[in-house]
């Protein structure tokens, strides 16, 4: 679990209506950060859902995913901005 | 995520949204844990970093992936089952710039296409190959492919595969690194992240050696197929990690990378200009001679020439058919010969009519050609009564008979010989029925005569031929 004082050096976004609820990204994930929904989606897949914190931004998700867009994994600018702890703090 | 910056999205060469169906416009076709969409999207991120979407062409294959065009936003093209290597030959020769990829499951490159793919990679073609497997048939439901692991049941293999009956798991990533053209072939999976990493390494590269200019690369993708299988997405790609590996090890088989030079631009197409000289053709075409009367008088000429193969007989009834073109006539003419090219029966019907022909077949001959003895017994009933018959002999064979029709018998092959060539036998028989018949101009004959005959020798050995057979008809004796 990430803390204020170490941010999260990643971030993933999954799109909903994109998974089609393999669970292929949540065994990828090294780190345990994802998992499948106990809601359906909208085709009735149980799709990947990310915990809110905690990702290294490492993208082995993004490649174990089989949809071309159901994955986008984000990392940490590489140089520190100013306003960054208020935004993790927020 | 202002602080984030993007490590990872929908690569930019797939399209926006997918227009196979009125629904589902952002998802593949493909089932859920498919490695086709892993493989894909290996391929999308190469084709965006190394900035080739604009002159990379897909080969979508037969299979599963048949909808890969759906998806890239590249230049596309889908071809018949396993013909993808040959296509793709044919695209990179004519665009030496593009940058063409086929893609093919192994029901369509390890069974249907063993042939083009072996081929392409014994050229060396530049291309890049990505050969799927997954050991399976996957869109038709599951049957035996050439690369299921022996034991394996299937639709087809109810009792698992047996090598007796239907042999061994094909290695085609070993069979084609026997040979010695391809520059790189290596054998990846989608078992788990390292081996996904790998993969990504290895399309990347194979596209890198065409884009250098280098030759024939494939790589061989283990993918899991979770719903033919019948296992759960994470257990399907278990076992492309724990047991298809093992079946087909993972490695390099061949990388000339390195040592590779360049190939060659391929030879430009010649122009269309330069065809008439490539097969030594005559300027220009010999200008048709305008009918010096032309034909007013009621002609429905149904001729049927028969006889072997290599004694003319279709270019006795070509002639017949342009002299009839000169005369303004309706003609056709349709040939009919085996596979031989000497000694093969051959035979062809020829119309010439004032009237529109409906049916280039003649089924009921006014003049029949024969040049030999099976020609004249199969066709001598048809002959419609009152006409007319060559044969090429010195007398009608026993039972070859009619008294309703009009008999020429000569032995016009023979007959040749004395004007110096017994291949112009044809037209020796033609003039004869010239002759008979009075139903063409000579100078109708002579015209088509010179477009058809291959050299001046020819021109005028047919013409003395002609001549030859309108000589013989008068000294003919009717049986």
């Amino acid at each position: 679990m990430s803390d204020i004082a170490r941010p999260d050096k990643g971030s993933v976004a999954i799109n909903a209506d994109e998974c089609k609820g393999c669970g292929l990204c949540v065994i990828s994930c090294a780190l345990g950060v994802l998992r499948q929904s106990d809601s359906l989606n909208r085709f009735g897949y149980h799709p990947a859902v990310y915990a809110g914190h905690g990702c290294n931004g490492c993208g082995l998700c993004f490649y174990a995913c089989p949809e071309p867009g159901a994955i986008a994994v984000y990392k940490r600018a590489a140089a520190p901005r100013a306003t960054q702890p208020e935004l993790v703090a927020a | 995520m202002s602080e984030f910056d993007i490590l990872h999205q929908r690569a930019k060469c797939f399209y926006d949204s997918f227009e196979r169906k009125a629904e589902l416009q952002h998802q593949t076709h493909y089932c859920p844990g498919c490695g086709h969409g892993i493989a894909h999207k290996l391929i999308a991120q190469a084709i965006d970093e190394l900035g080739i979407q604009d002159r990379t062409i897909l080969v979508s294959p037969v299979g599963c992936s048949v909808f890969a065009y759906y998806y890239f936003d590249v230049g596309n093209v889908q071809v018949a089952h396993g013909r993808a290597p040959a296509v793709a030959t044919a695209m990179k020769r004519a665009l030496p710039h593009g940058v063409v990829l086929s893609y093919q499951g192994d029901g369509d490159l390890a069974a249907i296409g063993t042939a083009e793919i072996l081929h392409a990679a014994n050229r060396g073609e530049p291309i890049t190959v990505f050969f799927l497997n997954n050991a399976i048939y996957g869109m038709t439901g599951g049957q035996m492919a050439p690369t299921t692991p022996l034991g394996e049941k299937t639709t087809t293999t109810p009792f698992g595969r047996n090598p007796w009956t239907e042999g061994y798991p094909l290695h085609v990533s070993e069979v084609l690194s026997s040979l010695e053209a391809p520059v790189y072939i290596e054998r990846v999976a989608l078992g788990n992240n390292k081996m996904i990493q790998q993969a990504a390494k290895a399309v990347r590269k194979a596209i890198a050696n065409q884009v250098q200019g280098l030759g024939f690369s494939l790589v061989e993708i283990l993918s899991p197929c979770p719903t033919i299988w019948k296992m759960e997405p994470a257990d399907a790609q278990k076992w492309v990690r724990e047991e298809l590996t093992k079946v087909y090890p993972l490695g390099v088989f061949r990388d000339k990378t390195k040592e590779a030079q360049p190939r060659p631009a391929p030879v430009p197409a010649p122009s269309l200009d330069e065809l008439p000289k490539i097969f030594s053709a005559k300027e220009g075409r010999p200008p048709a001679l305008a009918p010096a009367a032309p034909c007013r008088r009621t002609v429905d000429l149904r001729v049927k020439v028969a006889g072997f193969g290599g004694q003319g007989v279709l270019m006795l009834g070509q002639v017949l058919a342009e002299a009839g073109l000169d005369a303004g006539l309706e003609v056709s003419w349709l040939p009919s010969y085996g596979p031989e090219m000497r000694s093969g029966t051959s035979h062809c019907h020829v119309r010439l009519s004032n009237h529109e022909i409906d049916s280039p077949l003649v089924s009921r001959p006014n003049v029949l050609m024969a040049m030999n003895e099976p020609s004249l017994r199969k066709f001598l009933p048809a002959v419609e009564p009152g006409g007319w018959i060559f044969y090429n002999g010195t007398s009608l064979p026993e039972g070859a008979m009619r008294t309703d029709v009009t008999f020429i018998v000569q032995p016009f092959i023979a007959l040749a010989d004395r004007i110096g060539d017994t291949r112009a036998g044809n037209m020796v028989m033609l003039g004869a029925m010239l002759e008979a018949t009075g139903l063409l101009e000579s100078e109708w004959v002579a015209s088509a005569l010179a477009r058809l005959s291959k050299s001046e020798r020819w021109l005028d050995l047919n013409r003395r031929a002609i001549e030859f057979g309108r000589e013989v008809i008068h000294r003919e004796v009717s049986i």
